[in-house]
């Protein structure tokens, strides 16, 4: 057998992102009531449309029951014991970067993130959402000279308020799941994209969230739309500190790709995932889907999940556009007590429409990870294909992963292909690579980082290094 | 027994060992000592111990070791980790090498090659320095550059396999190689090439253990020791006239030595 604790040490790398910023905030009390809801759209100075959007949604979350069916086990989330709106105080209004407290620059500094003129990473434009707000956005005006608009959604909802009438809840509808609801009643942030006609996104965007304080719970939504023969690439990264309680983030992403569109959607999720006896760390539940709403559209999902207590996940593509493509191509890694559920859907509604999927799960310690998918043909989805693999790999002998793979086909000219494979890191394996002079901890960190090689590969540049960074990372240990 | 070169160090001195799994003691009592320059041979029935005994030099964390030393350049490794035994000079050839998917050979051939370099106080070599030498070495033992581009061992052939390990000797120069029935499955042609291999790195201080079963190896490469092997000890020690005796009588006649003992 493998030695339980050396493996366990390996892919216990102690958080490095769990400090707390000591920092001024504005909060609202605990609990969820109509009040609460009405008091968060006042605070955000928002039209009518917007309140309305938000108590229809509030009104359907209280008739809806929470889910169980995801292979999960939690403890009941008191949804009374939960601050819904947190901010850092700060100016009323930032005309500019200098005005952004220094404790927030400084903050997201330290997270890797600079956001300072002076240091903004180059080649990434930045939203970055600090709580319940966004608190600075990089580049907007080199990309408005494109005519791009990128901004925090609260932003969006005073300056392009047709676009989000238009679009906010096209993709994922208030009553779309209990956690949706949620979010569409409560949302305070989250970035806004709008990449106009013909127009290639001369940058990648990306927003990087932060939760702060521990006992509000972040819901920010994310709301992408591509016109016609344009491209984005979009990265989303998260962190949060270490609290002994667990935080709620119930997010929502749409996506809208129109003829000829193409969205690339990246994620790196280091949530914090809570000690090794499973206590604190964020429930994830979070529900990002995307419409290839126009013909030969594309829009691709590639996600790495490492933190979190619990992930409860499944970025999903709705294939209207004739000869349109989604893809989904994930990695998830969960060590000690975390516990992940997470896949895609592929709803392939127009012909010729094709779906590729490849999840690699990676379980260590007694944590426990699941891919759940769904492939459905629809009945108008001639000459559709999909693709799916899903390959776990166990680490250790007290973890376990699932695949559940639903299938649903209404169209007998359509192919659907699943092919899915467990394998476990063997100590005989081990042995080979050490026996070459092979560090225990970079044995397994290079089986680990083949394992998900055809994930790496899907990611943009900046972040495959990144990626493979964290999990090397979360594979280093104290081990030598 | 074992007379030549006595006054220097031994390179690998093993004495008394037993070792075991969980419920099956292996190894009851094996000594062995090579001094730099020696090559031995040890034969012997299948299941008597020969893997295990090349396992536990190399580190492997299935098997205890509940009684005797193994000292390496006067040195006691028992409690040394596979990689440091590795870095230090000890090479196992594995009778049966696994398969590792998505783990390039090549990657995996350079940062092996370089933790060596490393502990040598050599420089690391870059991407380009090291695909010199790996050409070189894939020169010797007559494999295609492409096996580099594949996972480790995966959808090798048998002989590929060894010849692998061969490859990763040759890039490894250790001080003391035990190749664990590399001869075993190979047609003519690949049993020269191993051999070959073999006698490249055979020199004046390094010592190599070869498990065999095969007088054909032997023919390559001259022993200056065979050990006969039977249910966990070695039962007879000779030079490689024992090897032709054994070829000739099979291993029956060593039943009665290993029940004398
Ligand atoms: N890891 C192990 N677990 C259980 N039994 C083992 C293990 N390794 C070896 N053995 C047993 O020990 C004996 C010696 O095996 P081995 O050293 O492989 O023999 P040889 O290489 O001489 O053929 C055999 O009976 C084998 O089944
Ligand atoms: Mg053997």
């Amino acid at each position: 057998m493998i030695n339980e604790n050396l493996v366990s040490n390996v892919v216990t790398e102690p958080y490095k992102y769990g400090f707390v910023t000591d920092i001024e905030t504005e909060k609202i009390s605990k609990g969820l009531n109509e009040e609460i809801i009405r008091l968060i759209s006042r605070k955000k100075d928002e039209p009518e449309y917007l309140l309305n959007f938000r108590l229809k949604a509030f009104k359907k979350w209280q008739k809806m029951e929470e889910p169980n069916w995801a292979d999960l086990g939690y403890k009941k989330i008191d949804y009374q014991d939960i601050i819904y709106y947190s901010a850092p105080k700060q100016k009323e209004k930032k005309s500019s970067l200098d005005e952004v407290d220094p404790k927030l620059l400084e903050t997201f500094d330290k997270l890797g993130i600079p956001l300072t003129e002076q240091k903004r990473l180059t080649n990434v434009a930045v939203d970055a959402v600090f709580d319940s707000v966004s608190i600075a956005t990089t580049y907007k005006e080199q990309l408005a000279e494109h005519g791009v608009i990128f901004c925090s959604i609260s932003e969006a909802v005073k300056e392009h308020s047709a676009l989000i009438e238009k679009y906010l809840g096209s993709v994922v509808p208030a009553s779309d799941n209990y956690f949706a609801a949620l979010n569409s009643a409560v949302f305070s942030d989250g970035s806004f994209v709008y990449i106009p006609k013909g127009v290639e996104c001369p940058m990648d965007l990306s927003s990087y969230f932060r939760i702060n304080s521990g006992d509000s719970g972040q819901f920010e939504r994310t709301l992408i739309i591509a016109e016609e023969s344009s491209t984005v690439s979009y990265l989303e990264g998260c962190t949060a500190p270490m609290f002994d309680t667990n935080t709620l983030h119930a997010a929502v992403v749409e996506l809208i790709a129109l003829d000829n569109a193409s969205i690339k959607y990246s994620t790196v999720q280091n949530w914090y995932a809570g000690n090794e006896n499973g206590v604190g760390g964020i429930f994830n539940f979070v529900t990002k889907r995307g419409k290839c709403l126009g013909k030969k559209s594309k829009i691709s999902w590639s996600q790495v999940e490492t933190g979190s207590a619990i992930t409860w996940k499944y970025p999903s593509c709705i294939l209207l556009g004739e000869e349109s493509i989604g893809e989904f191509y994930s990695v998830a890694l969960t060590n000690n007590l975390q516990q992940a559920d997470t896949g895609t859907k592929m709803i392939h509604i127009g012909a010729k429409t094709k779906s590729t999927i490849v999840s690699k799960g990676i379980s260590a310690g007694k944590s426990s990870n699941s891919y759940r998918g769904l492939v459905k043909m629809g009945s108008k989805a001639t000459g559709s294909r999909n693709y799916s693999q899903c390959d776990s790999m166990l680490i250790g002998d007290q973890a376990s992963a699932n695949t559940f793979p639903y299938i649903q086909s209404q169209q007998p000219n359509s192919e659907v292909e699943h092919e899915a494979s467990t394998c476990r890191i063997s100590e005989d394996q081990l042995f080979y690579l050490q026996s070459r002079g092979i560090e225990f901890e970079e044995a397994v960190s290079m089986m680990v980082s083949g394992f998900c090689r055809d994930v790496f590969n899907q990611l943009p540049m900046e972040f495959a290094a990144e990626a493979d960074k964290l999990l090397a990372l979360k594979l280093e240990g104290s081990v030598g | 027994m074992q007379e030549k070169m006595t006054g220097k160090e031994p390179l690998l001195e093993i004495k008394n060992i037993f070792a075991s799994t969980e419920d099956l003691t292996i190894l009851k009592g094996v000594d062995i000592t090579i001094q730099p320059g020696e090559i031995h041979a040890i034969m012997g029935r299948n299941g008597c111990g020969k893997s295990t005994l090349s396992k536990i030099i190399a580190g492997h964390p299935a098997y205890k070791i509940n009684q005797g030393s193994i000292t390496f350049k006067g040195k006691n490794i028992k409690s040394l980790e596979p990689e440091e035994r590795a870095k230090s000079g000890i090479f196992l050839g594995f009778q049966y090498p696994i398969e590792i998917p998505g783990v390039s050979n090549l990657e995996f051939l350079r940062v092996a090659t370089n933790a060596r370099r490393k502990f040598l106080k050599q420089q690391e070599l870059d991407t380009f320095e090291f695909e010199d030498l790996v050409k070189e070495k894939l020169e010797l033992v007559k494999m295609d550059y492409a096996f580099l581009n594949r996972s480790i061992n995966q959808g090798f052939s048998g002989g590929e396999k060894k010849r692998n390990e061969i490859l990763q000797m040759a890039l490894l120069n250790p001080e003391i190689a035990i190749l664990d029935e590399t001869d075993s499955g190979l047609d003519i042609d690949a049993l020269r090439i191993v051999a070959s291999g073999i006698k490249k790195i055979a020199n004046k201080e390094n010592g190599i253990i070869l498990i065999t079963h095969y007088q054909r190896l032997l023919d390559e490469i001259k022993p200056d020791f065979v050990h006969v092997m039977a249910n966990g000890q070695i039962i007879k020690t000779g030079d490689c006239k024992l090897a032709l005796e054994l070829e000739k009588n099979g291993y029956e006649w060593t039943d009665q030595l290993s029940q004398d003992s």
